[in-house]
């Protein structure tokens, strides 16, 4: 029996050495987690919303081209917000790179993110980024119908993205509710035609028996199959399918259709980026985001990620139509982080559990 | 016994620490306010969420009583052709994790989804949690008391109902209630395969705009099913306690029954339940990497995830067998009802999804132990506070093992302590300890939600790398990822099938 207690001796020895861990840095609590001073360290820590394997080579570029080395943070991107609003002001980040407008407007209301410098915001169109200048676009993205054409024929396809609730289309489109892009899709239905035309979409939506989906890679994969003649997604989804094909976008089965005369359904949203306030003053910060809005990332994302430029002079991705010529919607970008009402809306229209 | 306030008092400590995610959740969810909670809770949503979770639980859990306990028969107490190979076969499960699961299955049928095509891949994937156990219990128990049943005139079908369910009655009801529990908490399956559960409406508020609120005070309805859960499997267990074996004497093989002309059926559906569990995600997987041509990372790359998998599973492992120690020491040696209910208590977490568990800690990194933030030992917390139970019954039988008795007997024949501890005690326990860190480091291995918020920043692993390919469709990077994880899996699985006495051959025919 005393054996007993001699491991029980040790194991409370090894817990309560972890306890007092736990405690000691439960003291050291009051230390400023803020070491950052306006000099370099040649060092930021960014939170990406973006993909690893869509950021990490232009990140490396990056590395290269200034010898500043970023330590990345993986996750979608509402789970790098919700990780930042957890964190508040002793947040390691010092960038937040979003998929979303409305997760950087979200992040943003909060006080956690630096006004960024004229300079820096300047480069891109003000459709583009905060009024308050508080988080910047790097990159635009529209949303579009992509459809097969041997189960959808061209003459068929819808002018508005509100025919979609006709009975043509009963069982026919895929959507992505928990997406951030179907989020910010039916907020801006909401700011241009109000709360009731949103309610009646998502309702008539309901009613002609969507496929639901957790994202959009899926959607995309069933049209271009033919197991699903069309779907709601963004454009540059085509672009990454077909690379993973060893194709071009052209080879591909699937085809992308742009909603014309500014339907909702052609909305523009951002990716963008956002400064921790702690590193408002940081220089490789301030690089990093030269960085992203200078011609070599930009060129990167046209060719690598097929989504748009949105510094002026550089091309935009090929096989798609170019940013200029797309007839969007008329909505500030800046009006999307109203996310509560709009996630109540599709709780309540039972697209989602 | 006496009860000892040293381990007592660990055990405390070990579970505090394993409770700081339902802190969170209290103090979180009382931030809200009541008339917040009120809003979120009393929809039909809810009630809806919380029958067909509970549904489904009971769906799977019934599943795999019958497949586990099925396959753990057939491998330990017939004459089954194979049946070694069959018994690690029935084990393997446990290394491919639900999403991927569910992944092969979608990709291999059209429209593979909802309620029942989620509870077949959720029974699939889990049934081992009974197998395992009830195999070991099969091989282990007296069978003296079945020869007794026997030359009492009672029939074979009656004798295992009568008389060899009972004794492997705990086995039963603990492998039970793991896969019950992770039914709760699952988010891979149920994710891909469109299961409406509370855990997948608890992602889907959290990537609804970030609502931490409705998302929070969801997961506190799951603390109470878990509460329930538990409530229902205690009262069995009551029961059930008288029928355990009361030493670990010399053992004796159990009789095998002839099979006749059912082995060749047996066989089949052995293989059959293979086939579904492994042989669909690997010619899924296999195709997935035949036809894309996206290509993962350099082998450094592969090599460098696959190391840190091993580096943060193995953190987790031994830091929940340091906190399941003093409590499962405890349940074995000074059984009661305050025992009982700090043992309870370590399961609470259990069935609360990676991502509530992430944030809690989350909130506890930044806010109490902040030197800890992002680095190995805080997630090795969370695995810790998600896993516990697996650690925490494998202590508590390895420790029933050893019986007290022993310990005295040889310090009454005049071996010191420390002789006693390294001649007994260890030999006797440390195998079933073993098993039980095996059990967690593999399901560490698995883990995605809770790595992706407190992994270190820059470090990838295995599972982490795999979503964020298939986040972008880049199926073929992603497979060679997913394939790794399996095989590495694999051996802590075959461990565990090695552990649980199947592969002995003392049983032979």
């Amino acid at each position: 029996m005393p054996t007993t207690p001699r491991k029980a001796a040790l194991a409370l020895t090894a817990a309560s050495l972890l306890v007092l861990g736990l405690a000691a840095c439960g003291a050291e609590d009051d230390a400023p987690a803020q070491a950052e001073t306006p000099t370099s360290d040649k060092k930021i820590t960014v939170y990406s919303g973006r993909s690893e394997s869509l950021v990490k080579p232009l990140l490396e570029q990056f590395t290269q081209a200034t010898g500043i080395t970023v330590e990345t943070r993986y996750g979608n991107t509402a789970a790098m917000a919700t990780q930042l609003l957890e964190e508040g002001d002793r947040s390691p980040a010092d960038v937040f790179l979003a998929q979303d407008a409305g997760a950087l407007g979200a992040v943003a209301k909060q006080g956690l993110f630096a006004t960024l410098d004229g300079s820096v915001t300047d480069k891109v169109p003000t459709a583009y980024r905060a009024r308050s200048g508080q988080w910047v676009g790097v990159t635009a993205r529209a949303r579009v119908l992509v459809y097969n054409p041997d189960l959808v024929p061209e003459a068929d396809l819808p002018a508005s993205v509100f025919d979609l609730t006709g009975p043509a289309w009963k069982g026919k489109i895929g959507v992505a509710p928990t997406n951030a892009s179907f989020q910010t899709f039916v907020t801006a239905i909401k700011v241009q035609h109000g709360e009731a035309k949103a309610k009646e979409f998502l309702a008539g939506l309901k009613a002609n028996d969507p496929q639901v989906r957790d994202g959009n890679g899926p959607i995309l994969d069933e049209v271009n199959s033919g197991k699903l003649p069309a779907g709601l997604l963004n454009h540059y989804y085509l672009g990454e399918l077909a690379k993973e094909q060893g194709t071009t976008p052209d080879g591909l089965k699937a085809k992308l259709h742009f909603f014309p005369g500014g339907d909702s359904g052609g909305l523009v949203n951002v990716s963008g980026v956002g400064v921790l306030t702690k590193a408002a003053q940081d220089p490789d910060v301030k690089t990093f985001v030269d960085y992203l809005l200078g011609p070599d990332a930009q060129k990167y994302f046209a060719e690598q990620t097929y989504e748009y430029p949105v510094v002026a002079g550089v091309e935009g991705p090929a096989g798609v139509p170019a940013l200029s010529s797309l007839a969007v919607p008329d909505i500030d970008l800046n009006d999307l982080d109203a996310l509560e009402a709009t996630i109540a809306l599709i709780k309540e229209s039972g697209l989602v559990p | 016994m006496v009860p000892r306030p040293v381990l007592f008092g660990t055990a405390v400590v070990a579970v505090a620490v394993a409770l700081i995610p339902v802190a969170y959740l209290g103090v979180r969810t009382a931030e809200a306010g009541g008339e917040r909670i009120a809003e979120e809770l009393l929809t039909a949503r809810v009630g809806l969420l919380a029958l067909r979770t509970l549904g489904l639980a009971a769906v799977v859990t019934a599943g795999c009583l019958l497949l586990g306990v099925g396959s753990a028969f057939l491998v330990t107490r017939t004459d089954l052709p194979l049946r070694r190979f069959f018994g690690v076969l029935a084990a393997l499960p446990l290394a491919v994790p639900t999403y991927i699961a569910g992944f092969a299955w979608i990709s291999t049928v059209d429209r593979f989804e909802g309620f029942w095509p989620g509870a077949l891949v959720l029974t699939l994937c889990s049934y081992p949690y009974v197998f395992l156990p009830v195999a070991a219990a099969l091989t282990g128990a007296d069978p003296a008391q079945e020869e007794v049943s026997r030359s009492l005139g009672r029939g074979a079908w009656r004798t295992f109902t009568d008389v060899t369910l009972r004794q492997i009655r705990p086995a039963l009801t603990g492998g039970g209630l793991l896969v019950a529990l992770y039914v709760l908490s699952d988010f891979g399956a149920a994710s891909i395969l469109r299961v409406d559960t509370f855990t997948r409406a608890i992602f889907i508020a959290f990537d609804l705009g970030f609502d931490r609120t409705a998302a929070l005070v969801l997961s506190t309805v799951l603390v109470v099913l878990t509460v329930l859960l538990l409530a229902g499997e205690s009262a069995t267990r009551r029961r059930g306690e008288r029928y355990a074996r009361v030493g670990a004497g010399s053992r004796r093989p159990p009789a095998r029954s002839r099979l006749g002309w059912a082995r060749w059926p047996a066989v089949a559906a052995l293989a059959g339940v293979a086939a579904l569990a492994l042989g669909v995600p690997a010619v899924s997987l296999a195709q997935r990497m035949a036809v894309g041509v996206s290509r993962p990372g350099s082998l450094g790359e592969i090599a460098v995830a696959a190391g840190n998998s091993l580096w943060l599973s193995l953190a987790g492992a031994a830091l929940t067998m340091l906190l399941a120690l003093p409590i499962g020491l405890l349940s074995a040696r000074a059984p009661g009802a305050l025992t009982g209910l700090l043992e309870r208590l370590s399961y609470l977490t259990h069935a609360l999804p990676g991502v509530v568990i992430g944030l809690s800690l989350v909130f506890f990194g930044i806010n109490v132990a902040y030197p800890l933030y992002q680095t190995t030992w805080l997630l090795a917390l969370g695995y810790a506070a998600l896993f516990l139970p697996l650690a925490v019954a494998a202590v508590a039988g390895a420790a029933a093992q050893a019986p007290p008795i022993l310990e005295e007997v040889a310090r009454s024949l005049g071996r010191g302590p420390v002789a006693v501890l390294r001649t007994v005690t260890l030999p006797l326990t440390l195998p079933g300890i073993g098993a039980g860190a095996a059990l967690v480091f593999l399901t560490c291995m698995k883990e995605l939600p809770a790595t992706l918020l407190l992994r270190p920043t820059g470090t990838d692993t295995l599972a982490t790398e795999l979503w964020t390919h298939t986040t972008v469709n880049a199926y073929a990077a992603a497979a060679p990822y997913a394939a790794l994880l399996v095989l590495l899996s694999s051996v802590p699985t075959w461990l565990l099938a090695a552990r649980s006495g199947i592969l002995e051959s003392e049983g032979g025919r």
